[in-house]
């Protein structure tokens, strides 16, 4: 591949030493495009979220994770620096599974991150709240109750709020993890179509249970089975030809049945999903 | 006995016992608001008079001594605890502290929830005469302030704790450092945060204990930080055991104020809360 890496991680291992120990990511090695839209697909438990969420060291705020290897903003290490935590956030942002506005106006769920970040004058702020609003389609939904809170929004409008707080802290990497899964179908679309927008400008790292939605979206694709990487692929290739025996599998699996998006099925064991590759056979 | 008995038996005592809650509190207040309200349609100045000179005796003059003692000491003592309990409080939670400590620090606090308030008052007074000083002002606000810490640091905690973890993810996630978080966090759980400050507010002006050994039961309009003052509650004691039937009707329109105070304080707190609870998540 020739593109420029944004991002990449190298021999990422994580371990979680709660009651029981669980390693969650087994020296994982990976590079992920400048402006393109990377999708990390996987059955549940395989470490998906982690690996998302240590890209910004965000995993670091629940207790009991352990981690060895290293992650690489551009050159610069993630782990090994002398530059604050906030600051490597800041580059690289993150956008919750569940929309979840800050307890504060629509208005200031945007300006937080300006805010934190940098003094602004009012006139500053009001340009990029209006900007980033419209980034992700939500301008002309709640311009005219700018000071409402962000929790009066529906689900979906809080999600695109969600991106575009994320987008105002000029993050350099955008992370979602699962962006869409709390969502209703159009609202969905409509957060589908935001992040097709804008992954030409960002790159974008994405975690998705779904495979149509990976197909339609992603540029490229890595699959995570157990902590392990499997194969990393252009998203072409890798539908079409996939290169590992577990991915052709899992490929196989999730297209020939038609799975929903909520279904309970697509988030159980590891170990049903592959039962259900074999019987779907 | 039959399933349907059972239920209906057990309906009938659950309504039972919310009527006789809500009996003893209207009686309660009631009597208050009628006895109390009694004496202010005689003399409505009695709240807003100095006490004369002998007023425990002639019941001479108002309370107005009290009322101020009690806004002199319970405000500044619910300031100070505001701020202990809510650094604590998010000193408590696991950006800070690994579960581990929380739960032993949660102990202690259980332990200072449940230490009967005159045990506070002693402390300070042993203090008051280490340090040589004489009951006053200053040291009534220490003594309620330590009274209200670990009641509103449990509710603060509470309310902490039941704010969505998503918050602080975003918050973290929008490269804020541990500060910027816990005031989203905070203002996540205001509404919470609010009752909590309520709570210790009313607590900390009905109580009497804490204040008997340490701002004293003063009969004079509070002079200053290091003069003796009195607040409601031991007015009120005083009064109702006094020789003169006119002061001891003076105890009902003081705990009249004491209890319209604190009524207003619960609606106004309800008000605040459903004000924030808009911007709640999930809320």
């Amino acid at each position: 591949m020739t593109h420029d890496i944004a991002l990449r991680t190298e021999d990422l291992e994580v371990t979680y030493t709660g009651n029981r120990e669980v390693t969650a990511l087994n020296g994982v090695s990976v590079d992920f495009a400048a402006n393109k839209l990377t999708a990390i697909i996987g059955p549940s438990g395989c470490g998906k979220s982690t690996l998302l969420k240590s890209l910004n060291r965000l995993h670091e705020i629940q207790p009991n994770a352990e981690i060895s290897g290293d992650v690489y903003l551009g050159d610069e290490s993630v782990y090994d620096t002398d530059e604050p935590l906030p600051e490597i956030r800041r580059r690289v942002g993150y956008v919750p599974q569940k929309p979840t506005p800050l307890p504060v106006s629509i208005y200031n769920n945007v300006a937080y991150g300006p805010k934190i970040h940098g003094d602004h004058s009012k006139a500053e702020l009001d340009d990029i709240v209006e900007t980033q609003l419209r980034k992700v389609n939500l301008w002309e939904e709640v311009n005219d109750r700018l000071d409402a809170p962000g929790a009066e929004l529906s689900t979906g409008q809080i999600q695109r709020l969600c991106l575009a707080r994320s987008l105002a802290a000029e993050p350099e990497v955008l992370l979602c993890d699962e962006v869409t899964s709390a969502l209703d179908p159009i609202s969905a679309e409509q957060v589908e179509e935001t992040l097709a927008d804008l992954k030409s400008e960002y790159t974008i790292v994405m975690v998705t249970h779904s495979m149509e939605q990976a197909k339609r979206l992603a540029d490229d694709v890595v699959f995570l089975y157990l902590g392990d990487l499997v194969e990393r692929n252009d998203a072409r290739s890798f539908f079409e030809n996939p290169q590992n025996e577990r991915t052709r599998e899992f490929v196989k699996g999730h297209t020939a049945v038609e799975y929903d998006d909520a279904d309970g099925a697509d988030e159980s064991e590891p170990e049903s999903t592959t039962a259900q590759t074999v019987s779907a056979e | 006995m039959d399933r349907y008995t059972e239920q209906r038996l057990f309906g009938l005592l659950a309504r039972a016992s919310a009527a006789l809650i809500i009996a003893v509190l209207l009686l309660v207040v009631g009597v208050t608001l009628y006895r109390g309200g009694r004496v202010f349609l005689t003399d409505p100045t009695v709240a807003i008079t100095p006490p004369g000179s002998r007023y425990m005796l002639d019941g001479g003059g108002g309370f107005l001594h009290a009322v101020l003692g009690s806004i002199f000491i319970v405000v500044p003592a619910t300031v100070i605890a505001t701020i202990m309990s809510l650094s604590t409080a998010v000193f408590l939670q696991s950006d800070y502290s690994s579960e581990r400590t929380s739960d032993v620090i949660n102990m202690f606090l259980n332990v200072l929830w449940g230490t009967p308030p005159i045990v506070y008052g002693v402390f300070v007074l042993t203090v008051i005469i280490a340090v040589g000083a004489q009951t006053s002002l200053i040291f009534g606000v220490v003594a309620i302030a330590i009274f209200q810490y670990p009641i509103m640091t449990r509710y603060a905690d509470e309310a902490l704790r039941s704010a969505p973890d998503a918050v602080k993810e975003a918050s973290y996630g929008l490269g804020a450092t541990r500060f910027e978080t816990a005031r989203v966090t905070v203002r996540a759980a205001l509404p919470g945060v609010i009752a909590g400050i309520i709570m210790g507010f009313a607590r900390g002006i009905g109580d009497a204990a804490t204040v008997l050994f340490t701002a004293g039961r003063s009969t004079q309009m509070p002079g200053g930080p290091f003069e003796p003052a009195t607040t409601l509650p031991i007015l009120i004691f005083e009064q109702a055991a006094s020789f003169n039937a006119e002061v001891r009707s003076h105890a009902y329109a003081a705990s009249f104020v004491l209890i319209v105070a604190v009524l207003a304080l619960i609606v106004a707190s309800k008000l605040l809360a459903g004000r924030y609870a808009r911007f709640t998540p999930g809320g």
